[in-house]
């Protein structure tokens, strides 16, 4: 795509370098802050009195049975287009499609093209080819037309050119007409109407996408807001549509299902100004017959392949809606040149290793703090961090682990030597260890990190972990009213084990019998995060033995990433393991405000009557899908809940990912933190050990006077 | 979800011109309620009348030279895809008006735009704002496109509730080799800078509804 980032594998160092520039970029920042923001409330309204859920699946199933019969579609969509006169051609590769095209060009004597936006044809780097060719090509919708002079690739699926500002605009048109430009957008866009009508007045050829292959009839439908498309099927003599094989879709009424959900999620409009739907070559003045030349050429470049993978087929659900990146915390302080290599966000960094290999996928891929974002917004239903963390564990599976992962994944493996690493680094860090308010931190980091890491203070291993204290803090109860089991994970066990011992209190209280299977290891939610996938296997496998069911009503933990990965990760997992065993695990796992609130059901406390703000942690309010529970703890505590701004956007925690992306998930903590500030709370609550660890060391390490908490502490401080 | 769709809560069909009225404003497109064809002509006479003079993209082969402008007309109206009995309504409130010359084809000879495209419409969808078009002819397809502005007369017998209550007629359309069904929902726009909206990138700057009772 765009010069600098080359055809080489670019390494961790360069990207790392490249995201320092985008973060560094105000008018980027803004831009996108703004946008993130705007985008939400747009997608609301625009889907406001509907069930998005509902109309969301049904894309995903259309998609998903399209997917399974594609090869079908292909063959009937072949027979009916023959029928209409189009001609149809089958590319494998890439490469083969830009051929053919070129080769259309040659017989047809077309020497000049018009183009409407097609992420298909920037997949396939077109443009550069039939240039290569000697043919003059003309991107006409607006964003497209603007990086295309700027020689770069598109920042966004759908808003090509959002990466820009307007002086930038204007000076690029000032060069293009070689007047000087007012940086006024309404007439900016007007200096584009006039320098792209002559062009498509005089092209010889029009280059369009396809938004659905409707095998019924042999109609093609794109979907503009500007009506480019329109002029470029329109004026030139001949038509070449390039679409991917994955947009096949068997009548009308599943492209009109489709195109209900498509422009909602991408940009919150009800519909595009335009859908246009073409069944073959349609009247052409200038030409000898009457009508246009028209060719459908259909891309596979590894799209039959992946259709038969049990896991990645569901890549095929995408409907190119650009929304994964909307929603992503990370696209929104990167920006979409450094989240994507050609197609961009989620799914882009997923894509990436299926149509342009590994070497561009491989830094991409870890640039992802598993926050469900994208997850929980995806128009096609497809499980987006499920597929980037399978990427990455497929990536380091192909190129040999690096030794940091592998040295983890080995050690999660082996609990026993696990704890005792923590025991013994506990040991080492004494001296270190500076006691504060807030618990004690380490006055420096360890060796092993950069300065780069020394974003947020990091907590310093507790004197006794709450395995050893178990023990001694639980109580028998008699004729408990539920029985449970306490799942700890390893961040509350050896750094926080406070927050446990404070909902140790409340079980008491509760009448609520407790038990602690010391055989409990790490949840692997770590390991999956690292791209170690068999070592998280292992654990999960670990817990199952660990845990006896038959004796709990509830396998409660105080991390909500814990929860989740335990009820939605691991038997995901442990599919060709232990499905049973695995799906019965998860059964009885709740998150602590589910149990508190849910089961138990809470008395309201006279509290320290504070203002709380609450941080949802990502893996609660989009992996557990829980929302109320915390709130209704919080009040209940004798608090007051006040809303923040974005209060379920992630803190940028994402475990490995903040240690391998420190400068990003630094903005996006400060921007948590910012919006916890303006929300003029006293106190900021969360659900989740890693969030804890974020926010209080990085409110410690700002200055700022935020308190945090887990919400166990503030409903039985000591 | 489709059969859902098409059985909306009771009421929502008799209001199906409400809810195409408000759909269609909501994405900018302005909509008169008239009761006749002649008076849809009549309005888009007088919008065309009284718009800013055009405002060329290009040099036009056909545009009206120094002769007609002293004559007097210096607008240029299409309207392709209308019947004889309205092609001529439409000419004589052109002509009582005065200044608009009309035309029915050669549209690409106009390259660099025309003041007004007038089009029937095949039907309305109310979910959305939404007019759909049959324009397999060019003169149609360059009509709606090239105009500054665009005036769309439709039915509102033609309003149906939603694009997925109408599949069979819209499958209707799009079943014939050759055709080339429009949906038009505003007029053309972009938010391709800054994500502010700018009306008419390529096509029409504006859209105008009349939506004819009889
Ligand atoms: S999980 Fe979150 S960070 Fe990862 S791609 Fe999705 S939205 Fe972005
Ligand atoms: S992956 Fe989902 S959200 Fe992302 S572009 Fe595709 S359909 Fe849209």
């Amino acid at each position: 795509m765009s010069g600098e980032k080359g055809t080489k594998a670019e390494s961790l160092k360069a990207y790392k370098n490249r995201l320092d520039d985008a973060l560094g970029n105000e008018f980027l920042r803004k831009a996108m802050d703004n946008f993130a923001v705007a985008y939400r409330t747009s997608r609301e309204n625009a889907f406001s009195g509907m069930d998005t859920a509902e109309l969301i699946q049904t894309v995903a199933d259309v998609k998903a049975d399209a997917v399974i019969r594609n090869q079908e579609l292909l063959a009937a969509f072949k027979q009916k287009a023959k029928e209409n006169g189009i001609h149809v051609h089958l590319a494998e590769t890439a490469e083969d499609a830009n051929r053919i095209i070129a080769e259309i060009a040659k017989k047809t004597r077309c020497k000049s093209i018009v183009k409407s936006k097609s992420m298909t044809a920037e997949e396939t780097h077109l443009n550069r080819w039939l240039e290569n060719e000697g043919l003059e090509v003309t991107e006409t919708d607006l964003g497209e037309w603007i990086v295309q002079l700027r020689k770069e690739g598109p920042s966004h699926m759908v808003m090509p050119a959002i990466h820009l500002s307007r002086y930038q605009v204007a000076d690029l048109f000032s060069s293009v007409t070689g007047t000087e430009q007012d940086a006024e957008i309404q007439r900016l866009v007007k200096v584009a109407r006039k320098e792209l009508r002559e062009k498509f007045v005089t092209a010889d050829m029009g280059i369009t996408g396809a938004n659905y292959v409707i095998a019924e009839t042999g109609t093609i439908g794109i979907a503009t807001n500007e009506g480019n498309a329109r002029l470029v099927s329109t004026l030139p003599r001949v038509h070449v549509a390039l679409a991917g094989i994955d947009k096949l879709l068997p009548t009308i009424k599943e492209a009109l299902a489709v195109n209900k959900v498509l422009p909602k999620n991408a940009t919150g409009q009800a519909i595009t100004s335009y859908v246009t739907w073409i069944t073959g070559p349609s009247e052409c003045k200038t030409v000898e017959g009457g009508k246009r030349e028209m060719h459908l050429v259909f891309l596979d470049n590894g799209r039959s392949k992946i259709a038969k993978d049990p896991v990645f087929a569901q890549i095929l659900q995408c409907v190119r809606c650009g929304a994964c990146a909307n929603v992503c915390p990370v696209y929104r302080m990167v920006g979409g040149h450094q989240l994507g290599y050609i197609y961009i966000g989620a799914i882009g960094l997923i894509t990436t290793y299926f149509f342009h290999g590994r070497e561009h996928a491989k830094n991409l891929v870890q640039n992802c703090t598993n926050c469900g974002a994208c997850k929980s917004i995806c128009a096609g239903g497809i499980d987006l961090p499920g597929l980037i963390k399978d990427v990455h564990a497929k990536i380091q599976d192909e190129e040999g682990h690096p030794l940091q992962s592998l040295l983890l994944g080995k050690v999660l493996k082996n609990r026993k030597l696990f704890h005792t690493l923590l025991r013994t680094a506990k040991l080492a860090q004494g001296p270190m260890t500076e006691k504060t308010k807030e618990g004690p931190f380490l006055r420096h980091l360890p060796m092993i990190f950069s300065p780069e890491h020394n974003f947020r203070r990091l907590p310093a291993i507790a004197e006794k972990p709450f395995r050893d204290r178990f023990e001694g803090l639980n109580k028998k109860v008699h004729a408990p009213a539920y029985r449970i089991a306490l799942f700890s994970g390893c961040v509350q066990d050896f750094v926080y084990p406070e927050q446990l011992e404070a909902a140790m209190r409340g079980f008491q209280e509760a009448n609520v019998a407790v038990t602690f299977p010391m055989g409990q290891s790490c949840c692997g939610l770590p390991a999956v995060s690292m791209g170690e996938k068999s070592a998280a296997r292992d654990v999960a496998l670990q817990n199952l033995d660990a845990f006896e069911l038959k004796d709990v009503d509830y396998i409660v933990t105080l991390c909500a990433s814990c929860a989740s990965h335990l009820k939605h990760g691991a038997p995901k997992l442990l599919k060709n393991y232990a499905p049973d065993r695995a799906a019965a695990f998860a059964d009885k796992v709740l998150s602590y405000s589910q149990f508190m609130s849910g089961v138990v059901g809470l008395d309201k406390k006279t509290g320290a009557g504070k203002a709380i703000a609450f941080h949802s942690p990502c893996h609660l309010c989009r992996g557990l899908d829980e929302r109320e529970a915390p709130k209704d703890v919080i009040a209940k505590s004798g608090n007051t809940y006040v809303p923040t701004a974005e209060e379920e956007t992630c803190c940028g925690f994402g475990g490995s990912f903040s240690a391998n992306f420190p400068a990003v998930s630094n903005e996006i903590l400060t921007q948590k933190l910012d919006d916890v500030e303006k929300s003029g709370a006293e106190l900021l609550v969360t659900e989740c050990p890693g969030c804890v660890m974020q926010l209080r060391g990085g409110a410690m390490k700002q200055g700022r006077d935020i308190e945090v908490a887990h919400l166990a502490e503030i409903l039985y401080p000591q | 979800m489709t059969t859902a769709d098409a059985t909306k809560a009771p009421g929502t069909t008799t209001d199906l011109t409400g809810t195409f009225t408000e759909k269609a404003k909501l994405v900018s497109a302005e909509v008169y309620p008239v009761k006749t064809l002649e008076q849809a002509f009549a309005k888009a006479v007088e919008i065309c009348v009284n718009k800013a003079p055009l405002d060329p993209q290009m040099a036009s082969p056909a545009s009206p030279d120094a002769a007609q402008k002293s004559s007097g007309t210096d607008r240029i109206m299409a309207a392709p895809n209308l019947d004889e009995d309205a092609f001529s309504a439409l000419s004589a409130a052109c002509d009582a008006a005065g200044g608009i010359s009309l035309i029915r084809e050669n549209l690409r000879q106009y390259p660099g735009g025309i003041d007004m495209g007038v089009s029937l419409m095949d039907y309305g969808i109310a979910e959305t704002g939404t007019l759909v078009l049959d324009s397999r002819a060019e003169e149609t397809r360059l009509s709606t496109m090239l105009s500054e502005i665009h005036v769309a007369v439709l039915y509102t017998s033609k309003i149906r509730e939603s694009a997925l209550a109408m599949t069979e007629e819209l499958k209707g359309v799009v079943r014939d080799p050759g055709s080339y069904m429009a949906f038009i929902t505003g007029a053309s726009r972009t938010a391709d800078i800054e994500r502010v909206l700018a009306m008419g990138v390529h096509g029409p700057l504006e859209l105008h509804i009349m939506l004819v009772e009889e």
